[in-house]
């Protein structure tokens, strides 16, 4: 067994490790740290197929992003852990595993190595020192791929929108200043001066 | 030396499993995004090992959008996650049937 196929190995079982830990722990923090480690692992499996722009990506933008806004809503969300029911994992054990099995034995059927084993696809050969993934896949997106690319962006934007126009809530309950109002108030709004008559020394008798 | 075809039923198994995390995990919506993300992550394994074995990184340019298109995803979902949340106080899917009449 070569160097390659052993991380290839040790990556995807701890990949498959992660991902079944993920599905069966009832603490949602448990199962948020065992997709970082899955993705951790995956990040090794794309390094190992010479995607190492996507590698790093995938751990600072999942690993460092999207995991920590899972674990921030986990964590603010004040889930009673301790109050789910556990019924309805066994009640759905016995489908959940029939249809995960067939669904597994079929695309292996399908991708298995008879139809895309080494001998169809021969393994490729490695790129040399020099070569940049990311020259490679920068010159594709800002030439090819320009105008997807912009939809990418307007998508992230509309998401930024859509998630704080959602979450967004004004409690009318609470008291906060308004400092534009307050530098905007004149003398008059405050202070209003009273015309009395004054008092003469005759009246006092 | 690896073949395409483990790369291949590598996802495929990764698939299975989320697909089997749906099934199970009806209690908690957010292990349920959780597995959407995996089911994203196997998929992604796919195409990059097409890509490597074809040597056509349009296959990685596709990755690359897939994860633009997921980041969002994931954003809008807790954002809803949060909302519903504190108007039900609860993600148990269960108890999500308000329009079931």
């Amino acid at each position: 067994m070569t160097f390659e196929k052993f991380l290839f190995y040790f990556f995807a079982a701890m990949v498959i490790f992660a991902g079944l830990m993920l599905i069966t722990r009832r603490n949602p923090v448990h199962s948020a740290l065992f997709l970082v480690l899955a993705f951790f692992n995956a990040a090794g499996l794309w390094m190992l197929m010479e995607a190492e722009f996507l590698a790093i990506a995938l751990v600072l933008v999942y690993v460092g992003a999207v995991m920590v806004l899972f674990l921030f809503v986990v964590m603010m969300l004040d889930i009673n852990v301790a109050e789910m029911k556990p019924g309805c994992f066994i009640k759905y054990l016995p489908v959940g595993i029939l249809i995960a099995l067939t669904m597994v034995v079929e695309m292996v059927m399908v991708v298995g190595p008879k139809h895309f084993g080494l001998d169809i696809y021969a393994s490729p050969v490695p790129h040399a020192p020099g070569y940049s993934n990311t020259d490679e896949l920068g010159s594709m997106l800002y030439t090819t791929y320009m105008y997807p690319f912009e939809i990418a962006a307007v998508i992230l934007l509309v998401a930024i929108v859509a998630a704080i126009g959602l979450t967004l809530r004004r409690r009318p309950e609470t008291k906060y200043q308004n400092p534009s109002k307050q530098v905007l108030v004149k003398r008059d709004d405050r202070l209003r001066v009273v015309k009395m008559p004054s008092e003469s020394k005759m009246e006092l008798k | 030396m690896i073949a395409l075809s483990d790369y291949l039923i590598l996802g495929a198994i990764l698939f299975c499993i989320s697909v089997a995390g749906i099934f199970l995990n009806r209690r908690n919506v957010l292990i349920l995004l959780m597995c959407i993300e995996l089911m994203l992550l196997a998929v992604n394994m796919n195409f990059i090992a097409f890509s490597h074995f074809l040597g056509d990184a349009t296959g990685q340019v596709f990755v690359f959008f897939v994860l633009t298109v997921a980041a969002a995803e994931a954003a809008i979902g807790l954002a809803i996650l949060v909302v519903l949340f504190r108007s039900r106080r609860t993600i148990d899917v269960a108890e999500l049937d308000t329009l079931k009449g």
